[in-house]
């Protein structure tokens, strides 16, 4: 047999090996039988000298190639194993992963305040600034200056939480009106405002009626403010609450603090203005109070009537969560039931 | 008030449906609550003729009738009605037919007759008790004579006419009366309106001579009388019976139904006193005398006082004025003559008698809203030439004149410039003028300004901002463009308050707590628990209940009531914030100071077990690592201590804890006294309660950036024994003073104080972490600062280094 050919076995008997080594300690072992000093490789090698010698260069060369193929071999091997042993690894290490998650601790703001919070967004983004006032009144700012002077029969259209005399719980956000208006100064620009709050009347808490609630008083004043302004003020709130599909009307209505004064209806949720039992087959449902700021208001801050006017609305947000959630019970807002508190988890 | 859709045709060219007519006045006058038909919903209910009544054989109220409905033969029908009789015209359910409250009749056997169908009281088809007429309440209603059996008796009885029930706001009194509605409808619809005027046939002698009156009018601005005699009292025409309840009131006799019909046309609330029972012919209008005492038409007895205003004769009130007449110059059996009072009351000594003495009639409605001021002398002449008419009665000469003060029509000038500056339209002259006149309205024009009289009986308009709303009304609100405000900008602003309440918001719910909203007005018990100063309550002057009663001076005992809320609803884990305000009052003051606080409440666990977690309690340690961390949230300037306190009665005495930033206590936190959870009927609670605004007005830390260091930290534990009154706070504060400048942090790791360490000691360990920010820290120097620290704990705080 010529080197040639035991070189050429010797390949093919490696690569044999090579392949059938079944782990890493195999491929070891393979490698030093076959490349170590003592292995058939080297023995071939010194065989040479016996080699004409213009057969040495070839037979060398073609013996370093061998040696390269089955080295190569060895590394392609150990990695096809290392991967294994990986692999194996990784399967052994699955987990079911419909699992649920490691509970985390997370709260829920209060969906009225969500309301609310939308709310003031809106507006801060028109140029208006959020204040708050106190929930403890003087008769002078929830009534008097809101053109309701005592006796004013629509006192009566309000029941109300007195502490004394002219003590009381504000029963709208309204007086933040007439605060407003004696503390704004014209000439550094128009008043826009809004006061979002706690309000109070004296009612029988009952599905529909709290004795605590929710109110968000708007007010705009300036020198060229107009009912249509109101109107599409009104139009941007609805469409910001409850979506673009959602359309405005006004209705004539009476407060003593508006003239012209309105109610405003938007499209009936349930039907989408077809006509249901829950907007009595109108199409409509109502939502606010607005109008346009009555010149005895102006007049009582100090604020003259001749050369500014402007609109004022008022918001329930406890209406408004009723009416976009299906919420069948005011008294579930002041209860705090943590299966409700926790429903309302989509925010904006 | 309900309108009839049938009266108002009488007046109006309409061709609109009911429905739609309502949709028109809510878009433009008032709002409407309903709109009904009285006779929907009812089925196969006729007239019948009772051709026979016997008694039945097994029954002593019962009696089986042969009823004829128009068919070929008669139906036999059961009745147990008291006032049957052979020859009455009356109201017949069908076998098949529909009753009120969607209730079928069938054929069925009246202990053991059978009856085909039934005969009907008018509450069963639909009526109110309040409006059938006195003689029917208790039984079956006859109908007139010549109504032909097998008609429907919808008709008959007015039943096929549209009610627009009206919810008229308090400026809008003018909208009580049938006329006053005619008048807006007319500018609604732009058509004309034809309303007649009364032409009285007077007869006999002159009033003057029958009748005196004294009247007081700085109470009755306007008071005037008819006298009315020989009068005829029988039932109303079925006409002006059906007037009346379909407007909701009971038809009584002629007299008394045409007063009431007038006050429906013209919203002029009218009284007949009968003549005859006055003491002397004097009638004199003033206030109550503190004693007198008035037996009003419903038989119930009022005690008066000098802020009542009364009619009354020689011997004393007969009429508590413009809200109900008195009992005993009431129109009975045997009245032939009358006095008919037509008069305007003061309408806030109305609006007040009526609250007193808790009777708010059809009447004192429109005094206290205003009457037509203009139609007192109308309304009164309408009632008399009716008594002439369906009474038979002879209208005396004149009209007794007590006060006439009929104010004059407002005349308000405005521009169109203002009008469409203010409504944001482009109206003309016509249009606008054009307006107001289809309201009656007299309109003078120059050039760009309008001057215009406005009607007395519109009491509501007195300014150009009223015109203005009368202008965009009848224009349309839906006409009007939607535009937002231009002009000068401003830059929309939340208050440095309203931003740190945002964030804490945030931060609370971040750290697992969900916000609740609870009732400020509590009991006088709950308002004054956990109290963080000394404060005053504030208390209601007239509370609905005694829950809701006092002013809250802290926001736990609602989060404490929410929890029991929770758990009686066998909801075990409740983790809830508050933000709000609470209410404290100096004595001496009527009103109290408003102070925002934020406060929590936990029960149960904050993380709820898992498969792959047990539920861990919630402890105090739990507790203030969410309140430290908010207050971190609010970088707070300044040290954040906790100090033990054992006087909260309300709280545990050994788990409460002070809450201070820089040496100012801002509030506490801790466990809540198991008493008080126990009243509370809630189980372990851990809360805090802290003074938001007290966090507003702090000062903050800015933020900055401080390098982070490159070179390697270098860590030491330390392990010591110590007497069980050393407290953490005092260990770390010793190692931060005597660290040396490399040290960065102190760590606890562990606390042990069980059977492993003496009694009355306790384990604590420490990791203590060194760097230098310029340079490697060298090993040596680190040591000579753990040695010295040790040393120090030893001797300060009889350490037993371990
Ligand atoms: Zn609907």
């Amino acid at each position: 047999m010529s080197l040639k050919d035991k070189l050429s076995e010797l390949r093919q008997r490696g690569l044999a090996d090579i392949k059938q080594s079944a782990d890493l300690k195999d491929v070891n072992q393979v490698r030093v039988q076959l490349l170590g000093k003592k292995g058939p490789i080297t023995e071939v090698l010194r065989g040479m000298r016996d080699l004409d010698a213009a057969e040495r260069p070839k037979v060398g060369a073609f013996a370093n190639e061998i040696r390269d193929d089955l080295t190569a071999a060895l590394t392609q091997r150990k990695e096809e194993l290392e991967q294994a042993v990986l692999n194996a690894q990784l399967a052994k290490e699955t987990v079911d992963v419909t699992l649920p998650g490691t509970p985390v601790a997370k709260g829920e703001p209060h969906v009225i305040q969500q309301i609310i919070d939308q709310i003031e967004d809106l507006f801060l983004g028109m140029g208006y600034q959020v204040l708050s006032g106190p929930e403890v009144e003087e008769d002078k700012y929830n009534f008097e200056m809101m053109n309701l002077p005592k006796n004013h029969p629509a006192r009566d259209m309000q029941d109300t939480f007195y502490i004394t005399k002219e003590i009381l719980m504000r029963t709208q956000t309204s007086p933040m009106q007439a605060r407003t208006l004696e503390k704004h100064d014209f000439n550094k620009g128009p008043l826009k405002m809004i006061s979002p709050g706690v309000v109070y009347r004296r009612d029988t808490d009952d599905p529909t009626h709290s004795h605590q609630f929710h109110q968000v008083e708007g007010l705009v004043i300036d020198k060229h403010i107009t009912m249509a302004d109101l109107k599409g003020t009104l139009q941007v709130l609805a469409h910001e609450l409850f979506g673009d599909k959602f359309d405005v009307r006004l209705r004539p209505s009476y407060f003593p603090f508006t003239e012209p004064s309105v109610e405003a209806d938007i499209t009936c949720f349930n039907c989408g203005g077809k006509g249901c039992k829950v907007c009595k087959n109108t199409g409509w449902i109502e939502v606010l109070g607005a109008g346009m700021v009555h010149p005895n208001v102006l007049k009582m801050a100090g604020v003259d009537p001749d050369v500014y006017g402007g609109f004022a609305f008022g918001v329930g947000p406890d209406r408004f969560a009723m009416l976009k959630y299906g919420v069948d019970d005011i008294r579930n807002f002041y209860l705090n039931d943590v299966r409700f508190l926790t429903q309302f988890t989509k925010k904006g | 008030m309900k309108i009839s859709y049938n009266w108002i045709k009488e007046y109006l060219d309409l061709d609109v449906k009911p429905v739609d007519l309502a949709e028109k006045i809510e878009r433009t006058s008032v709002e409407v609550d309903d709109v009904t038909k009285p006779s929907d919903g009812l089925k196969k209910i006729v007239v019948g003729h009772v051709l026979s009544v016997e008694a039945h054989p097994d029954s002593d109220h019962l009696h089986v009738c042969q009823v004829d409905v128009g068919e070929d033969d008669p139906l036999q029908i059961v009745c147990g009605a008291p006032n049957i009789a052979k020859g009455q015209h009356v109201i017949v359910a069908l076998p098949g037919s529909r009753i009120a409250n969607n209730v079928k009749i069938k054929k069925s056997k009246m202990r053991g007759i059978p009856s085909a169908g039934m005969i009907c009281a008018l509450q069963e088809i639909g009526f109110s008790e309040d409006v059938v007429p006195k003689a029917y309440v208790e039984g079956i209603y006859v109908l007139p004579e010549d109504a032909t059996p097998g008609d429907a008796v919808y008709d008959y009885l007015g039943m096929n006419d549209s009610l627009i029930d009206l919810d008229v706001t308090p400026n809008r009194g003018d909208m009580l009366s049938v006329y006053g509605t005619l008048h807006d409808l007319a500018a609604i619809y732009d058509k004309p309106v034809e309303l007649d005027h009364p032409e009285v046939k007077e007869a006999g002698a002159t009033i003057d001579d029958q009748l005196a009156v004294h009247v007081d009018a700085t109470l009755s601005s306007q008071y005037r009388m008819r006298l009315v005699k020989n009068l005829k009292l029988a039932p109303s025409p079925m006409w002006l019976q059906i007037r009346l309840w379909n407007a909701g009131m009971r038809p009584i006799n002629n007299v008394v139904d045409i007063t009431n019909y007038i006050m429906l046309k013209y919203g002029q609330p009218l009284h007949a006193f009968d003549y005859d029972k006055f003491n002397g012919e004097d009638v004199y209008v003033r206030t109550a005398k503190a004693g007198e005492k008035l037996t009003t038409l419903d038989e119930n007895d009022h005690d008066l006082d000098e802020n009542d205003i009364v009619i009354a004769d020689q011997k004393g009130p007969i009429a508590l004025a413009g809200v109900m007449g008195g009992l005993d110059a009431s129109i009975q059996d045997g009245t032939t003559t009358v006095a008919i009072e037509s008069a305007v009351f003061e309408h806030d000594h109305i609006r007040k008698a009526a609250q007193r003495h808790n009777l708010h009639t059809d009447a004192s409605q429109r005094f206290e809203r205003g009457v037509n001021q203009a139609g007192v002398q109308e309304a009164l002449d309408a009632a008399a030439q009716m008594m002439n008419e369906l009474a038979d009665g002879e209208v005396q000469r004149g009209s007794v004149v007590g006060s006439n003060n009929v104010p004059e029509p407002a005349v308000i000038s405005l521009t169109l410039t203002h009008v469409n500056a203010v409504l944001g339209t482009k109206l003309t002259m016509d249009q606008v003028v054009h307006i107001l006149e289809s309201l009656e309205f007299q309109v003078k024009v120059a050039e760009d300004e309008l001057t215009v009289t406005v009607p007395v009986r519109r009491n509501d308009i007195h300014i150009p901002a009223d015109l203005l709303e009368e202008i965009a009304r009848i224009y349309g609100y839906d006409r009007l463009p939607a535009t937002l405000p231009t002009g000068r900008m401003t830059m929309g602003s939340l208050t440095a308050k309203h931003r740190l309440v945002r964030a804490t918001r945030k931060s609370l719910e971040g750290l697992g707590l969900n916000q609740a909203i609870s009732y400020a007005l509590t009991t006088a018990d709950k308002a004054k628990m956990f109290m963080m100063r000394a404060s005053e309550t504030t208390e209601l002057a007239w509370p609905m209940t005694v829950d809701h009663a006092v002013l809250r001076m802290n926001l736990i005992t609602g989060l404490l009531d929410d929890i029991a809320y929770n758990s009686a609803r066998k909801v075990k884990d409740v983790a809830l914030y508050e933000q709000g305000r609470v209410f404290y009052r100096e004595d001496g003051q009527d009103r109290p100071a408003e102070e925002e606080h934020i406060a929590g409440a936990i029960t149960g666990t904050l993380l709820p077990a898992a498969w792959n977690q047990p539920a861990q309690p919630v402890d105090f340690f739990q507790m203030k690592g969410i309140v430290a961390a908010y207050l971190k949230d609010m970088a707070v300037n300044g040290d954040v201590t906790y100090v033990p306190n054992a006087d909260m009665p309300e709280m545990h005495p050994g788990r409460t804890a002070d809450i201070l930033v820089h040496g100012h206590r801002i509030g506490f936190l801790g466990e809540v006294h198991p008493s008080i959870a126990k009243q509370f009927k809630v189980g372990t609670t851990y809360v805090f309660e802290l003074n938001l605004q007290a966090i507003v007005d702090m000062p903050k830390q800015e933020n900055q950036y401080d390098v982070i260091s490159r070179y390697p930290a270098i860590t030491r534990d330390i392990a010591m024994l110590v007497d069980n009154d050393v407290t953490n706070d005092q260990i770390v504060a010793l190692i931060e003073r005597r660290g040396g400048a490399f040290l960065q942090s102190v760590k606890l790791f562990d606390v042990y104080d069980g059977v492993k360490v003496p009694k009355g000691k306790k384990s604590l360990a420490y990791t203590l972490t060194y760097q230098d920010k310029h340079e490697t820290l060298v090993d040596d120097a680190v040591t000579q600062a753990f040695d010295k620290v040790s040393k120090r704990l030893e001797e300060e705080l009889g350490a037993e280094i371990r």
